[in-house]
């Protein structure tokens, strides 16, 4: 049995809520979960301020109703399940090395700072930052995967080493920037200057895209590689046709600034009539 | 023993101790995935003269394969896992990277595993990149007609090598359409590979030579030819052609039901006897009853 905790008083400011991870609440009976500490605002507080509990924790949290002002759910969480049906708040996942998040809303900025590995999934859009660097960091994500079913703001995977960050609508600007490694998807549009600085990593989109002057076009080519991830994407449920999996991709390398051996894939478009 | 009146002795086959891999091999259609699957299960028919025994276990539906295109895999034994490892290197970089479209991808789960992707990535002079996927590491080679990607590692596992039946017939026509038969309903069997041409040895052998340097001869006790003047003759007056299939596995399960079914298919008219070569027991970890066989079916 998992353990569900629902919004019984919306936070009105923000709810630093690290303890909110399976791990940390493993084991634990109601009354025990509900004493956890969290800190609102400057002051402390319990879970059982906030949320009503029930359940039993066996690996799995349960978190119901609006949480936009709970931060850091499942921050450094290494195992288990957290499933949110509602909205979330800032700094989701961040730092977390196993383990799976989903997300049945919309998430605020900065989902997977700096994860190492796990899943997270959002059903709907995610505000800016995603897998990306903490601020004044100098590598973003390490590991795992991070699915937006919807939209994503500025930023998403900036300093990016490793792993899978995957978009179903668009991104915004500055995506992939300084990336060292890694692959980005954007089913949807780029924004602008996309792989800023990038060392190595792949970008991905479906649809055309400005790009920085110091990409140079490489090639159009069908590359196996991306229909793997392709493959990979389409069974978590995102939304990939069979003419983004079979067609061909304008292969740009850059960025010329930096060490130009990443590369920016744009699925080629039909001719127009 | 009598299979559809066809005699089957109450022998056993002998076989060994191997090493073995899958190999997926896909490509833009069946055509290429084919190519490449074939010229790397070439001169693989035996570890005494190739090194390694490997041949073609199935074709593979687009529907079914990672990337989504038409595949086949191939099966590759050797007798140690560092072997296996050396084969696959030599061969999926030489005949696999090497063919138009292709791409290969490790298709056996097992405990260990060897670095295959991981060093022929070094064919690409630093311009290859690693691609990580749901716990798979993924090399991407520039070639020139894009890119080629393989798999880091590899799974093997112990497996048997070695299995084999001897089709006795009284002329080789009827003996080479008996062990055709016997061919394809053997391949039927997943985990199984007959490594000879079309899964047909002309040629068995035994071990040892009157020649110093000679570790395996011709198989005289079932050469039509010698009846007359060697001791060791095991044919009787009515068999004028002896044809052999060898048969490695992933396990002993797959090579026994392979020759259950060899077996079955086999005795035919034309045929005279169906039996398996062995050593004496002293030399294989296996032995494999033809009793067991037919009585288990």
């Amino acid at each position: 049995m998992s353990l569900t905790l629902t919004i019984k008083s919306a936070p009105e400011v923000p709810l630093e809520a690290d303890a909110l991870s399976p791990e940390h609440l493993e084991g634990m009976n109601t009354a025990q979960a509900a004493a956890v500490a969290v800190l609102y605002g400057n002051r402390r507080a319990q879970l059982g301020d906030f949320f009503r509990v029930e359940g039993q924790g066996d690996g799995e949290l349960r978190l119901v109703g609006d949480c936009t002002r709970v931060k850091r759910i499942g921050a450094a969480m290494s195992r288990g399940r957290i499933v949110i049906e509602g909205d979330v708040g800032m700094h989701l996942g961040t730092g977390m090395s196993g383990g799976a998040i989903t997300v049945n809303g919309n998430a605020a900025d900065s989902v997977g700072l700096e994860m190492l590995g796990g899943q997270i999934v959002i059903m709907g859009n995610a505000g800016h930052l995603v897998g990306s660097t903490i601020r004044g960091g100098s590598v973003g994500i390490r590991g795992g995967e991070i699915i937006v079913h919807g939209s994503v703001g500025n930023e998403t995977g900036t300093g990016m080493r490793r792993g899978l960050i995957a978009v179903g609508g668009n991104a915004g600007d500055f995506t992939g920037a300084s990336m060292l490694a890694g692959t980005i998807v954007v089913l949807g549009h780029l924004g602008w200057r996309s792989g800023a600085g990038m060392k190595r990593g792949s970008i991905v989109s479906t649809r055309p895209a400005e790009l920085l002057p110091t990409f140079s076009y490489a090639c159009t080519y069908r590359p196996v590689m991306l229909r793997l991830v392709l493959a990979h994407l389409r069974e978590r449920g995102l939304p990939v046709s069979d003419a983004d999996v079979g067609g061909r991709y304008r292969r740009f390398s850059g960025d010329a600034v930096e060490a130009n051996r990443g590369e920016i894939l744009l699925l080629e478009q039909p001719a127009v009539q | 023993m009598q299979v559809n009146g066809v005699a089957v002795e109450d022998t056993f086959a002998e076989a060994f101790a191997m090493w073995g891999a899958r190999v997926l091999i896909t490509a833009e259609n069946e055509k290429w995935a084919m190519a490449a699957a074939r010229a790397m299960t070439g001169f693989a028919t035996s570890v005494i003269g190739c090194k390694c025994e490997a041949g073609i276990e199935r074709s593979v539906p687009a529907a079914e394969t990672p990337d989504g295109r038409p595949g086949v895999t191939v099966l590759l034994f050797a007798t140690s896992a560092e072997s296996v490892g050396k084969r696959l290197v030599e061969r999926v970089g030489q005949c696999v990277m090497t063919c138009p479209t292709t791409a290969c991808y490790n298709a056996l789960t097992a405990d260990a595993s060897v670095v295959v992707g991981g060093l022929l990535r070094y064919f690409g002079d630093g311009f290859q990149a690693a691609k990580l996927l749901d716990g798979r590491r993924f090399w991407r080679v520039p070639a020139m007609d894009g890119e080629f990607v393989v798999e880091e590692r590899f799974g093997v596992q112990p497996a048997i090598g070695g299995g084999n039946l001897l089709i006795l017939g009284e002329d080789s026509a009827p003996t080479l359409a008996a062990t055709e038969a016997a061919v394809e309903a053997m391949r039927s069997v997943a985990g199984v590979i007959l490594p000879f041409p079309d899964g047909v040895v002309r040629c068995g052998s035994k071990v040892g030579s009157r020649y110093k340097s000679v570790i395996a001869s011709t198989n005289d006790a079932y050469c039509p030819t010698l009846r007359a003047v060697s001791a060791a003759t095991r044919l009787s007056e009515d068999v004028n052609c002896v044809l052999e299939i060898v048969i490695d596995g992933l396990d002993l399960s797959g090579v026994q039901e392979a020759m259950r079914r060899g077996i079955r298919a086999a005795a035919r008219p034309g045929v005279r006897q169906i039996t398996a070569g062995n050593y004496g027991g002293n030399l294989g970890q296996y032995k494999i009853g033809l009793r067991d066989l037919i009585d288990g079916s």
